[in-house]
């Protein structure tokens, strides 16, 4: 019966390629046995002609690979033998690796797990010791480890990843990692070698015990995640038996002190910051409604919007265009139009010839209406409550603004402004007024041109609103001469 | 002010910095010191390096640079009108720690706050300086996560983002009305819009400019906040719709709950309670559920009187709740379904989905994938198993509630 002896490092590769061989002369699992050490002469008498004759055939799902290049770092002597049954099984089960019903592969699995998480606990607990003088041009650190499973040599690339500016060596009984100037080797385990204690141990101990909160003490989630046989080689942990004894008694002591008074500067500071401070002169008296529009609570979207978004352009626009409400871009910004209907507006409307920057820019309601998905908003229409709320603001800024035409599109800015959102397609391209009197001229939303699906109709519906604005553009300058 | 050593500092200001539970030091750009020029490496999941009796990881050095502050929020130990002992780091004394911590493997990295010195703007141009001096001079390439002022100048906040990993903002409690009340200098639009500012940024710092050239990546971890619980009447239907709000309008990782936890020397405004952690813990556990279970929040609060069960987990809960809902059956039901099943994770859901295509699943086999079996028994029918009565037995609540010694625990 053929044995296969692996060696202590390169154990993976070495597996692999003795199972490569074995599986090519279609040794079956019971016919071979396995161990980890042995002479390098044990192993080349078997693998290297066989890996030759065999490299092209064998073909083994990704998944089996990364598999075993965990779990032949496990302890357990077993695991090359099962490693192998799972290979040979996988020459003929189609789709085993998915199955992890199957009792064996489940055993691998929960033996890759074991090893996973015996290399993450290495890289979280290995402490290092610094033992070279601190002026070297490569400082020195040393480490002393004891892994569950032979985790070393997989995990020391880690370390070399993240500690490359420095000499280090990781000691552990079966397996020494050494790092020296950008080189790592390895070389044999060894008993316990005697680091000396670095002064920032101490540090650390200060810092462990105090980001430690006393009133939450929760032990056993402690203990899972760090469980004592780790304790020896953590120089915080010789502080942890104190931390939990006192721990009831200073969490009782907080509760129990009464309030004191608050020192004599605190009063002095709250007062300076209290006090209304310098108040920042309002340029107009559109800052002074903006300020007044963020503070509005007429009705519950502010609860939800980031901010509120008020309208901008010039004082003396004499047009200003009206949309729905803020989307999520214009939400974040707290400037309307930023979006991509606004910026589809932009395009369009300087196509119809209008000058966006001497038009007044705003929104029917000032806040965005949405309801949350995931990691998205998705708009809502406000409703007739909400319009009718924010038509206090929107009049405001007619009245402040006075524009000789307000372009209205969609729906919501012709409920706010006309007090109907009816048949908006058969009233678009006509004028029509405020309750107050100021003309208004009425298109769609140009959001309703980027739901359209279909292109062609897509393009027809842009001609039609680049011709609203167009003409919309003719009534101003009617409007302009008169 | 009398000045105190190194070590007291550090045990002053890491003692007022034990209160925001963020510790994640994951997802953020692969970084590594290979070529010896620099120290430090980030690779996709975070490491906790220590744990505290408290069950907290401990991952990052978290400290405060001062814990001298100007506001006066009643739940925080460093409030100006508190007689806790105050100190304040250097520049180069928290660069030094970070760096000779992590060269030990203690940490993952930097997670710097502050108490607000003079003026917001200083305070973050001093938190940015000790970022930048880490990154650029030391070339340091670990973690770092910096606390964001949210009324420090839009260009401090640039910079942050541009030398940190995360930045975060806390909206500290689950309300508007609450923070008003509680933290008087704090106002909920400022940090509202600080986070809009956050989320712009990086969307800003994904697109190509004309020429093809990538702007520099802006927080690559992303943001996250925190919000005290338990300090305010808030229920978890409001904390629940308000973290809804969040992930859904700022592209936060994560929104973290904290429980509210005795403090030293506290105001007679909030008095201590014991805090309530198994509250805390549900309230992970449902964040989790409209993160990664496709729930949301409505649905796990709808039928309570707007707070979770402590006595069992949320989607039991939501489960009993909604028996008719069930049984389902693995070989069949899509992957929505399978993950509203108790007992069921994301991952044994996709175990069962990738093996069902072969072959008939058994009881047996589910366990085996992982599966809770004790929670899923009433929920689901198996070529071996089959509830009968149990789905709709009356008691069946109460089979699963906890052994009254273990609810005095709580």
């Amino acid at each position: 019966m053929p044995h296969v002896a692996l060696p202590h490092t390169g154990t993976d590769k070495a597996w692999r390629d003795a199972a490569r061989g074995l599986i090519a002369r279609r040794v079956p699992p019971d016919e071979v046995t396995w161990s980890r050490g042995a002479t390098e002469e044990d192993l080349f008498a078997q693998a290297p002609e066989q890996v030759a004759q065999t490299r092209a055939t064998l073909k083994v799902p990704r998944d089996f690979v990364s598999l075993a290049g965990s779990v032949v770092w496990h302890r357990d002597p077993e695991r090359f033998a099962r490693l192998y049954a799972m290979l040979w099984r996988l020459r003929s089960e189609k789709g085993l690796m998915e199955d992890r019903g199957d009792a064996a592969l489940a055993k691998l699995r929960s033996m890759e797990k074991a090893v996973h998480r015996d290399r993450h606990k290495m890289t979280a607990f290995v402490r290092f010791r610094e033992i070279g003088a601190r002026d070297l041009p490569r400082r020195r650190f040393a480490a002393w480890f004891e892994p569950t499973h032979f985790t070393l040599e997989p995990t020391a690339p880690f370390f070399a990843r993240r500690f490359a500016d420095m000499d280090w060596m990781i000691a552990t009984p079966d397996l020494t990692a050494i790092f020296e100037n950008g080189e790592l080797s390895f070389a044999e385990g060894q008993p316990k070698p005697d680091i000396p204690e670095d002064a920032t141990e101490e540090l650390w101990g200060t810092y462990f015990r105090n980001i430690f909160n006393p009133a939450r003490l929760k032990v056993g989630a402690m203990m899972s995640e760090m469980p004592k046989k780790y304790w020896k080689n953590l120089p915080e942990a010789r502080h942890i038996p104190e931390m939990i004894a006192s721990a009831g008694a200073r969490a009782e002591a907080m509760q129990a002190a009464a309030p004191t008074l608050p020192p004599l500067r605190a009063a002095k500071i709250t007062e300076r910051l209290a006090a209304p401070g310098v108040v920042r002169a309002m340029a107009d008296d559109l800052d002074q409604l903006r300020a007044e529009e963020n503070a509005c609570t007429r009705c519950p979207l502010y609860e939800n919007a980031t901010q509120a978004v008020p309208g901008e352009g010039p004082r003396d626009a004499d047009l200003m265009v009206v949309g729905e409400q803020p989307g999520d871009q214009e939400d974040l910004a707290g400037r309307p139009f930023v979006g991509p209907a606004g910026q589809m507006f932009d395009r369009i409307a300087r196509e119809a010839g209008i000058d966006r920057s001497r038009a007044f820019v705003t929104n029917a309601v000032k806040h965005f209406k949405f309801a949350p998905k995931g990691k998205r908003r998705i708009h809502q229409n406000p409703n007739t409550g909400e319009i009718k709320a924010c038509r206090f603001w929107l009049q405001s800024e007619i009245e402040l603004v006075r524009p000789k035409l307000i372009l209205s599109m969609g729906g919501t800015a012709a409920e706010s402004l006309t007090g109907s959102r009816k048949g908006i397609l058969s009233r678009r391209g006509t004028v029509e007024e405020t309750p107050e009197g100021v003309p208004v001229f009425l298109t769609v939303h140009p959001s309703y041109l980027l739901r359209l699906p279909d292109p062609a109709l897509r393009d027809d519906e842009t001609e039609k609103f680049r011709a609203d604005l167009k003409s919309a553009q003719a009534h101003l300058e009617e409007l302009r001469a008169s | 002010m009398t000045a105190h050593s190194l070590e007291r500092k550090l045990a002053i200001l890491s003692d007022a910095a034990r209160y925001d539970a963020s510790c994640a030091s994951s997802g953020t750009a692969k970084r590594n010191s290979k070529d010896g020029k620099g120290l430090g490496s980030t690779e996709g999941s975070g490491i906790c390096h220590a744990y505290a009796p408290d069950g907290r990881c401990i991952s990052l050095l978290k400290i405060l640079m001062t814990n001298f502050c100007i506001f006066d929020c009643a739940y925080c130990v460093n409030r100006v009108s508190s007689n806790t002992e105050r100190a304040r780091f250097s520049v180069d004394e928290v660069v030094k720690l970070t760096l000779e911590f992590y060269r030990r493997n203690y940490i993952e990295g930097l997670f710097l706050s502050s108490g607000i010195i003079q003026s917001p703007d200083k305070t973050m141009e001093d938190m940015v300086r000790i970022a930048k001096k880490l990154r650029l001079e030391e070339n340091f390439r670990g973690y770092i996560h910096l606390k964001t002022i949210p009324e420090a100048s839009e260009e401090l906040i640039e910079q942050a983002g541009l030398y940190a990993d995360r930045v975060s903002i806390n909206v500290e409690m689950p309300t508007d009305a609450s923070v008003t009340q509680y933290a008087p200098e704090k106002k909920p639009d400022t940090i509202r819009r600080a986070m809009a500012g956050v989320r712009m940024r990086k969307e800003a710092a994904k697109d190509k400019s004309h020429t093809g050239k990538r702007p520099p990546r802006f927080a690559p971890a992303g943001q996250s906040t925190q919000m005290i619980i338990g300090a305010d009447g808030s229920n978890d239907a409001t904390i629940l719709g308000q973290s809804t709000r969040l992930y859904s309008s700022y592209g936060l990782k994560r929104v973290y709950y904290s429980a509210f936890s005795p403090i030293p020397d506290a105001t007679a405004k909030l008095p201590l309670i014991k805090p309530p952690l198994m509250r805390e813990h549900r309230l992970y556990q449902a964040d989790w559920l409209m993160r990664f279970y496709g729930f949301n929040a409505g649905e796990i609060t709808a039928g309570t009187d707007g707070n979770l069960d402590l006595a069992i987990d949320p989607k039991l809960a939501w489960a009993l709740r909604n028996r008719h809902a069930f049984p389902v059956d693995p070989m069949r039901a899509d992957r929505e379904a399978l993950l509203r099943v108790p007992g069921f994770g994301a991952k044994t859901v996709g175990r069962i989905i990738a093996a069902r295509r072969h072959r008939r699943l058994r009881w047996d086999d589910l366990v085996r994938m992982g599966a809770n079996m004790k929670n899923a028994r009433p929920f689901v029918t198996l070529a071996d198993w089959t509830p009968g009565a149990l789905l709709d037995a009356p008691d069946l609540a109460a089979r699963f509630a906890p052994q009254p010694e273990q609810l005095s625990l709580f």
